[in-house]
């Protein structure tokens, strides 16, 4: 098909379901006058029954925990999918360590951009474990928390010096994590069902609310996401990262 | 006012189905999906907000305070990983094909329509 057909088709075809997109987004409750059910309830027993006071981490761990079950292990098979697509291919290697004398330079790497991330990464190390382990106080939790710790050996790339990112975050590290992660999550739940009965019931102290230890599960479970999705994102990214600077086509140095 | 953010949801869809449609670039066109994506988060947000709720985060307010629904929050949150994972797939997917067929451009994969 000529692109110019395409192009035509997808007018006309977006011009219908636009209309019927605004026709349909105009009968949900005017913007600011909400009408739900859920939010109201859950705004009730949140900090009573869960003593979470983040509600949103409470949801996410707690009330949603079977769903965030599910969205762990899409992460989980995502990174195997990468991991499974950025192979080393049968015409390829890796370019051996030396002769990369351990520089990958970007235009600009100065001396002074690795000592700012020196001093850079560990403070987001720091960050992305307060951001984790206070989910059910303030706002936060796992899933942020996880990114902002996966940028601490990100910064080792940024500022020219990718083989120390991978020595400061080995792959088995980093993998170990991953599935470590995966797997206390699901440990969790598993404990809810053999402790009270219910998958992903609450089995844990719940502790006064506010306190850096309490709201039960919500707490481990932030932490568990936590370890997971950094060591998904590293996994990840190292991979990317290794398709553009280390994996070269056989035959070529 | 009231309809403006679905307004602007409905245009987030269909701009970033265009660029999908019209792109010469997979990795464009991968950005595009996630234009595409982002319009999900505007009408889940939009259908929590409530006027003049808070945050619901009950730290340092009365728990009877009048907040947005913490739901579609969470829902937001689950929507952003989801983009973030397909997007990485899709990306790598864009690399090999790169490697195979030497393009980007989505005209010159050749194997996937002979």
């Amino acid at each position: 098909m000529s692109r110019t057909a395409r192009l035509l088709m997808f007018g006309v075809g977006a011009a219908g379901l636009g209309v019927v997109l605004v026709y349909g987004l105009g009968g949900i409750p005017a913007f600011g006058h909400y009408q739900g059910v859920y939010g109201r309830v859950l705004d009730g027993i949140g900090v009573a029954q869960r003593h979470a006071t983040d509600l949103v981490t409470g949801l996410n761990f707690d009330f949603r925990a079977f769903d965030t079950l599910g969205e762990e292990f899409i992460l989980f098979a995502s990174v195997l999918g990468i991991v499974l697509i950025l192979r080393e291919m049968r015409d390829e290697h890796e370019r051996p360590r030396q002769e990369e004398a351990d520089e990958h330079q970007f235009a600009g790497a100065s001396s002074a951009l690795r000592a700012l991330a020196l001093g850079l990464i560990p403070s987001m190390i720091a960050l992305g474990v307060y951001i984790v382990v206070h989910g059910q106080i303030t706002p936060g939790g796992g899933f942020q928390g996880g990114v902002i710790l996966a940028t601490g050996p990100l910064v080792a790339f940024l500022s020219g010096r990718y083989l120390r990112m991978k020595a400061l975050a080995p792959h088995t590290i980093i993998e170990l994590g991953d599935a470590a992660g995966a797997m206390g999550y699901a440990l969790i739940g598993l404990g809810g069902l053999v402790f009270v009965g219910v998958f992903f019931k609450n089995f844990l102290p719940l502790g006064i609310p506010g306190h850096l230890l309490s709201a039960g599960q919500i707490d481990v479970a932030s932490v568990a996401v936590g370890l997971e999705v950094s060591g998904a994102f590293l996994v990840g990214w190292s991979e990317f990262f290794d398709q553009a600077i280390l994996v070269r086509p056989e035959g070529d140095r | 006012m009231s309809f403006l953010p679905y307004a602007v949801a409905a245009w987030l869809f269909l701009i970033g189905l265009y660029g999908i449609v019209s792109t010469r670039n997979l990795v464009c066109a991968i950005l595009s999906l996630t234009v595409v994506q982002s319009a999900t988060y505007v009408v889940l947000l939009a259908i929590g907000y409530t006027n003049g709720g808070q945050a619901p985060i009950f730290a340092d307010i009365p728990q009877v305070t009048k907040t947005v629904d913490p739901v579609v929050q969470v829902l937001v949150l689950t929507d952003i990983v989801i983009e973030a994972t397909v997007s990485a797939m899709l990306l790598a997917l864009a690399v090999q094909a790169y490697k195979r067929f030497g393009s980007l451009d989505p005209q010159d994969l050749r194997a996937l329509r002979d």
